[in-house]
C-alpha cells in the first residue's frame, strides 16, 4: 500500500531563472538536514536534453518511538538521487528524487514537472508527485496471515483433542479412527435427543393429569 | 555546500562556477577537464560508502507510476 501525494506550487520567477536557482539552491536556511551534495553524473543528449544525477546525503530524523524500533537505521545518513532531465528548447524540465539507503524501512519517491506558467510567462509550475511506501506493510500483512493460518490449524488440533477424550471418557479405546468416534457421538446424540423428546412428552402428560386431580379436589 | 569527501568541496565549487548551459558555451574542454577531475575526486568516497550510483536506472524504475495507488 502506497501514500500518494499531489501539489502545485508556483515561483514567480521565470524559467530560466529557477532552472539557475536549480543547481545552486543549497545550501540555504531551509536546508539543515542536507549535509552534502555533489553531481555525479552529467550528459546532453543529442537532442540538446541536459541529463544530470545529484547525490544528496541528508540527516535521517525520526521521532524517538522510531529510533526505539529501527536502531540500526538511526546511526546512518540518507543517501538521496536527484535525476533530472531538462529540456531547453520546451522549458521544461523532469526531476525523480528518491532514497537509496534505508530502503527496507520506507521508500520515498517524488516526481516533479517544472514548467513556464500557463497563466503568466514569467513564472515557474512546479507539479509535484510523491510516493511513499514501506515493505513493512507487507511485513504485517504477513504476521497476520500467519497468525490466521496457524490458528486455523490449532483448531483442527483441538476438535481432535475433544473426540479422542470424549471417546476414552466413553469407555471405549482410544484407538478408534476419528470417523467411528465422530459417527459414535452422532448417534449418542440423537439417542440422547430421542430420550429427552419422550422424557419431556412424559412429564408433560403427567403434568396435565396432576392438574385435572386438583382441580377435582377443590370442588369437594 | 560541501562535497560527500570534503577534499573534493573547493574543486566542486570550482566545476560549479564553470557550468552554463544555458549559455551553451561552444567552449566544452575546461569544464569536461573540470568534471573529470571532480568525478575522479568524489568516487574514493562512493565507492567506500558503497553508494550504487551508476548500478541504478535513471529517473528511477522507468515505469509509468500509478497516480493513486492508496
Amino acid at each position: 500500500m502506497v501514500k500518494y501525494f499531489l501539489g502545485q506550487s508556483v515561483l514567480r520567477s521565470s524559467w530560466d531563472q529557477v532552472f539557475a536557482a536549480f543547481w545552486q539552491r543549497y545550501p540555504n536556511p531551509y536546508s539543515k538536514h542536507v549535509l552534502t551534495e555533489d553531481i555525479v553524473h552529467r550528459e546532453v543528449t543529442p537532442d540538446q536534453k541536459l541529463l544530470s544525477r545529484r547525490l544528496l546525503t541528508k540527516t535521517n530524523r525520526m521521532p524517538r518511538w522510531a529510533e526505539r524500533l529501527f536502531p540500526a537505521n538511526v546511526a546512518h545518513s540518507v543517501y538521496i538521487l536527484e535525476d533530472s532531465v531538462v529540456d531547453p528548447q520546451n522549458q521544461t524540465m523532469t526531476t525523480f528524487t528518491w532514497n537509496i539507503n534505508h530502503a527496507r524501512l520506507m521508500v520515498v519517491e517524488e516526481r516533479c514537472v517544472y514548467r513556464v506558467n500557463s497563466d503568466n510567462s514569467g513564472w515557474t509550475e512546479i507539479r509535484r508527485e510523491a510516493w511513499v511506501s514501506s515493505s513493512l506493510f507487507g511485513v504485517s500483512r504477513a504476521v497476520q496471515e500467519f497468525g490466521l493460518a496457524r490458528f486455523k490449524s490449532n483448531v483442527t488440533k483441538t476438535m481432535k483433542g475433544f473426540e479422542y477424550i470424549l471417546a476414552k471418557l466413553q469407555g471405549e479405546a482410544p484407538s478408534k479412527t476419528l470417523v467411528e468416534t465422530a459417527k459414535e457421538a452422532k448417534e449418542k446424540a440423537k439417542e440422547t435427543a430421542l430420550a429427552a423428546t419422550e422424557k419431556a412428552k412424559d412429564l408433560a402428560s403427567k403434568a396435565a393429569t396432576k392438574q385435572q386431580q386438583q382441580q377435582q379436589q377443590q370442588y369437594v | 555546500m560541501n562535497s560527500i569527501r570534503e577534499a573534493c568541496t573547493n574543486m566542486k565549487h570550482e566545476h560549479n562556477q564553470c557550468f552554463n548551459f544555458l549559455k551553451g558555451d561552444g567552449s566544452e574542454d575546461p569544464y569536461d577537464d573540470l568534471f573529470k577531475s571532480y568525478q575522479q575526486c568524489i568516487q574514493k568516497s562512493v565507492k567506500e560508502k558503497e553508494i550504487p550510483i551508476e548500478r541504478l536506472e535513471f529517473m528511477g524504475h522507468g515505469k509509468e507510476k500509478p497516480e493513486n495507488s492508496s
